[in-house]
């Protein structure tokens, strides 16, 4: 078969722009080789380039005392003390769990644990956020049982816990949904890695599996443009992951960086060994020089294009110094990996592949790498933003049936248990989940790693991490700006239910295509978004993803941009939990309730609308709110904390009476004043609000008002029923038994499930 | 020493590890599974949870045919203690050092979860630490842990007493709804004959800190150090490189 004419038509089958081709003809001041043009389309991909938001990203606050390393590497790194910091990122892999939902999602948690050890950091959790359309769907439920199966598969069997999510669903996914993966390692903060490729000389070296023919321009064709028709077609751009060999890799890198030979390693992750071999040139400022010949084959005849673009799993490149390449092999031959000297590097600053004795690239590494196009697309706010936001409330029939409400909105798929999904991952394997799935932020014990200075390695620290990944795409629809700041707030929120103090955020941008003037008005606004609320929050932005073009013949889904906090408790054994333990505690309210029905989970299942203005955010307040919450957790007054979000008051009350991991079922009398409307009073979604349950209410009120934060005495824990009621006296508004509450909330999801194959 | 066999994909290993050495203050080791040998201290040895060579094909399928468990089953065989947690247990069944298979589970899906298991054999030296009847609340994660024996290979067990283990309700009822996996009459653990060789789904080592889990897994991990410590102390003075395994007394 001869190679096709490298031409224009050629470069635009590639994704690349007619003035994107004259750019790599200028470069390189001939017509490229096919390989060559291969690796200009991948490179100068949306997936790789980040070229539509580069500009905004620029904007994003990404230092502070405690961050060791930004963006800009696999991953972010903050210091959390002992001698210690934490490498945490979410990456979106969107369109490949679309086409095979159990691969796409199981290699969406393959890389981005690669990303985590790295960087010298072992992997101790992961964290994802899914969106699928709607489970009456059969192609839905379809979806939603081979991303989490694919998510288990890989998680269970490398052995890092799964210790939160958050799972919605909507019909605006129903052409592409949305499979983000966090993952967060801890390494000792004197010593972690980056992808560099310097020393003169130095072996290239290529580690982990054999390369094959998957996943050939996953990140140029599948990540960086829509679906339209024919997306089956693109199934063969999946890659396939093998959780065994990447467990190997693990131990075998994490073994490596304990001796002194490495000097730079990079995962093989979009565009394989393209991609990774031109940043960590670039990163040094080098060149490197390679025989493709030499790289480990899984297929027999493969070409230099797809070696060059194949994006097989569970690879590593890595630099090391010359004369160590012996040990190195010892250390992946152990665990039998693969492992060849693939290349060295030099110093003219070039990019020299050879396959067959042949010359078959030869490009400057600065150009492709770093001088990728940059766009300033344009942006503008859709015509129809203001009508999205018309609410008038006046019009909207109050809710006359409080109780029924509740039980709908608890056997809505988006606020019901998510205990099916959950219960299939491990989320105890390494023994440091001290609160797993199901509460506000899960909380995990940090162990010594590395053998240092102070402690070795698996000796438990007295520092936990709090984590928590959140995004209401329905309000982020209605308004970007305050949708992200409310993506962020609740994050750290959460994360501060615990006790914790919010250290750092990790992003997963999620739009549709960025040619359109409006879907980068919403990008502009919810990254303008995030910076604001990352600076009042103190939570600087240390790593991210975006994830453009997530349309389907031409329709986009909401902006979702999915916010992972992290933050640090120490000691850890001081904490709160989300749901109450005992009878006889007092609760309170802390935070206000304004009358805010508008993109309320209650007005689009109650009144199947969506519109409004969603819930104004306060970031000084949400601030005030940290600091009443760690230093009421460490005191002992806040036993329970819970953050009241989607579904409003009534919701969070009743997941708090819903058992714990580990406890019996407590009820609570709850009496509240109506300043609001009925509906908004329980259902209504203001930000900034928590129940806690304490000991000593009056200490706790004192407490809040010496933090300038509004709290409210509500009502107490006990008995077998949650009762809501006026503070003035007269008949309940919802009045049930617990247990009755719980088996609609906890079949929300399997009893939609019901009689499918894959069992429900 | 305890010995934790260490496969390439063994995950709960180094949980293992940290329970028996931090937590109980036993001297262990981790031993990889291509040692022909066990190391000559041996005094029990741990088959932790994990997916020891990827178990692609059938849980612990390939593991069997490792250096490691040749050395495992002499051991056994010569009245070594022997303990195979999930990944662990399947081994163990595959290596036919235990009676019966373990399949996928019922529900098809991978479990998670707390459960409720009762003791039925409170005996050296896997479970002395426990009274018979009592309830122990440990973790399980699975996708495979449906036991599986002939009735004719069950009734003998039970009548050998080698059911240690059962899924039962917070109130000790062995009921199909406190079951996780389908196992056959709620079998959670089981051990050989002879005594000396024990396999359970549940998690021990997951259950061994007050504030993560709780610590009825040291009721299990603790009965074989007291199992052990008590055949050291008896044999101590006569024994010392001999080789083969210290002979732990073992209830019939």
């Amino acid at each position: 078969m001869s190679e096709p004419v490298v031409d224009l038509a050629l470069a635009r089958e590639h994704g690349l722009t007619d003035d994107e081709y004259a750019r790599v003809l200028e470069i390189l001041g001939r017509v490229p080789t096919l390989p060559e043009l291969g690796i200009f389309s991948v490179m100068w991909s949306e997936h790789c380039s980040y070229k539509s938001s580069k500009n905004y990203l620029r904007a994003l606050p990404t230092e502070a005392e405690h961050v060791l390393q930004g963006p800009g590497e696999g991953a972010g790194v903050v210091a959390i003390g002992d001698g210690l910091a934490v490498i945490f990122k979410i990456e979106s892999h969107n369109h490949p769990s679309f086409i095979e939902p159990r691969q796409g999602a199981a290699t969406g948690v393959g890389g981005i644990l690669r990303d985590i050890f790295s960087m010298g950091a072992r992997p101790i959790a992961s964290l994802d956020s899914l969106r699928f359309g709607p489970l009456d769907d059969p192609l839905h439920r379809h979806l939603l049982h081979g991303v989490v199966d694919g998510i288990g598969g890989y998680g269970n069997a490398v052995g890092v816990a799964t210790v939160g999510g958050e799972t919605a669903f909507h019909e605006c996914y129903r052409g592409n949904i949305l499979v983000n993966a966090f993952n967060l390692g801890i390494v000792p903060a004197d010593k972690f890695w980056k992808g560099n490729a310097s020393g003169l000389g130095n072996p290239v070296i290529y580690v982990g599996s054999k390369t094959g023919r998957d996943g050939i321009h996953g990140a140029s064709l599948l990540a960086s443009s829509e679906f339209g028709e024919g997306a089956e077609a693109k199934r063969p751009t999946v890659q396939v992951g093998d959780p065994f060999t990447e467990k190997c890799l693990i131990e075998a890198t994490l073994e490596l960086m304990k001796t002194d030979c490495l000097v730079g390693i990079q995962d093989m992750g979009a565009a394989g060994l393209t991609c990774s071999s031109f940043e960590m040139a670039s990163r040094a400022g080098t060149g490197i020089e390679m025989d493709l010949d030499r790289v480990p084959q899984r297929e027999s005849n493969m070409t230099p294009y797809e070696l060059l673009l194949s994006e097989s799993q569970e690879r590593m490149l890595l630099v090391v110094r010359a004369g160590t390449e012996e040990r190195v092999r010892e250390i992946f031959e152990r665990w039998d990996l693969d492992f060849a000297v693939v290349g060295r590097v030099t110093g003219d600053g070039r990019m020299r592949i050879r396959w067959h004795g042949k010359t078959v690239v030869e490009i400057p590494v600065d150009p492709v790498a770093e001088n990728a196009p940059v766009y300033d697309r344009p942006a503008a706010r859709p015509l129809e933003q203001d009508a999205r936001q018309r609410l008038d409330l006046a019009a909207v029939a109050v809710e006359r049936d409080p109780q029924g409400a509740l039980e709908a909105l608890l056997d809505s798929p988006n606020l019901g248990s998510k205990a099916w999904i959950y219960r299939q991952y491990d989320s105890l394997v390494q023994g440091n989940t001290v609160l797993g799935p199901g509460g506000d932020a899960a909380l995990v014990r940090v162990k010594h790693v590395g053998d240092g200075p102070h402690g070795p390695d698996g000796t438990p620290t007295r520092q936990a991490l709090a984590m928590s990944v959140d995004c209401n795409a329905r309000h982020c629809f209605l308004d970007p700006y305050q949708g992200t700041l409310g993506a962020v707030a609740e994050a750290a929120r959460n994360v501060a239910c615990t006790g914790a103090q919010p250290l750092a955020l990790t992003n997963c941008l999620n739009f549709g295509s960025p040619e359109k003037p409006e879907i980068m008005w919403q990008f502009a606004e919810a990254t303008r978004g995030m910076g604001d609320a990352a600076k009042a929050l103190g939570t600087p932005v240390i790593s991210g993803n975006v994830s453009f073009y997530n349309e389907t013949a031409g329709r986009p889904i909401h902006p979702t941009p999915t916010i992972a906090v992290v933050g640090l408790l120490e000691p850890w054994d001081v904490h709160a939990v989300s749901h109450f333990q005992v009878a006889g505690l007092a609760l309170v309210l802390l935070g206000e309730t304004r009358e805010e029905l508008g993109g309320s989970e209650w007005l689009a299942v109650r009144r199947g609308l969506e519109a409004g203005l969603p819930p104004k955010i306060d970031l000084a307040h949400e601030r005030r709110l940290h600091a009443l919450l760690a230093e009421g957790v460490q005191e002992g007054l806040v036993r329970t904390a819970h953050d009241i979000s989607a579904g409003g008051l009534a919701v969070a009350l009743a997941e708090s009476t819903f058992a714990g991991p580990r406890g019996l079922q407590v009820g609570a009398r709850v009496v509240l004043e109506a300043g609001v409307r009925l509906d908004a009073l329980l259902f209504g979604e203001s930000a900034g609000r928590v129940i806690v349950a304490t000991c000593d209410e009056d200490a706790l009120l004192i407490l809040a008002k010496r933090h300038g934060v509004p709290a409210t005495p509500i009502g107490e824990t006990g008995g077998e029923r949650l009762v809501i009621g006026p503070a003035a006296g007269g008949a309940a508004w919802i009045d049930a038994p617990v247990a009755r509450l719980h088996e609609i909330w906890a079949r929300a999801i399997p009893r939609r499930l019901e009689g499918d194959p894959q069992g429900a | 020493m305890f010995a934790v066999v260490q496969f390439p994909g063994s995950n709960d290993d180094r949980d293992m590890l940290f329970a028996l050495k931090s937590v109980l203050g036993a001297p262990s080791a981790l031993v990889w599974h291509k040692a022909p040998e066990l190391p000559p201290d041996t005094r029990a040895v741990f088959l932790p949870g994990g997916f020891s060579y990827g178990d692609y094909l059938r849980c612990g399928a390939m593991a069997r045919f490792s250096p490691v468990m040749a050395a495992v089953k002499r051991f056994a065989d010569a009245g070594g203690v022997v303990l195979g947690t999930c990944n662990g247990f399947q081994v163990l069944c595959e290596s036919g050092l235990l009676p019966g298979v373990l399949v996928r589970n019922q529900g098809l899906h991978f479990v998670c979860d707390f459960v409720h298991v009762r003791v039925e054999q409170a005996v050296a030296p896997f479970t002395s630490r426990a009274r018979a009847g009592q309830l122990l609340r440990l973790p399980v994660k699975h996708g495979e842990g449906c036991y599986f024996a002939e009735a004719e290979t069950l009734r003998a067990m039970e009548a050998k007493g080698q059911i240690v283990l059962r899924y039962v309700t917070p109130e000790g009822d062995a009921t199909p709804a406190a079951n996780p996996n389908g196992s056959l009459a709620n079998v959670a653990g089981v051990r050989n004959e002879r005594g000396n060789v024990f396999g359970l789904m549940p998690h021990p080592e997951h259950a061994v800190e007050p504030a993560l889990g709780g610590t009825d897994g040291l009721a299990i991990l603790g009965s074989v150090l007291d199992a052990v410590s008590a055949a050291a102390s008896a044999h101590g003075a006569q024994r010392s490189a001999a080789s083969g395994p210290d002979f732990v007394k073992v209830a019939r």
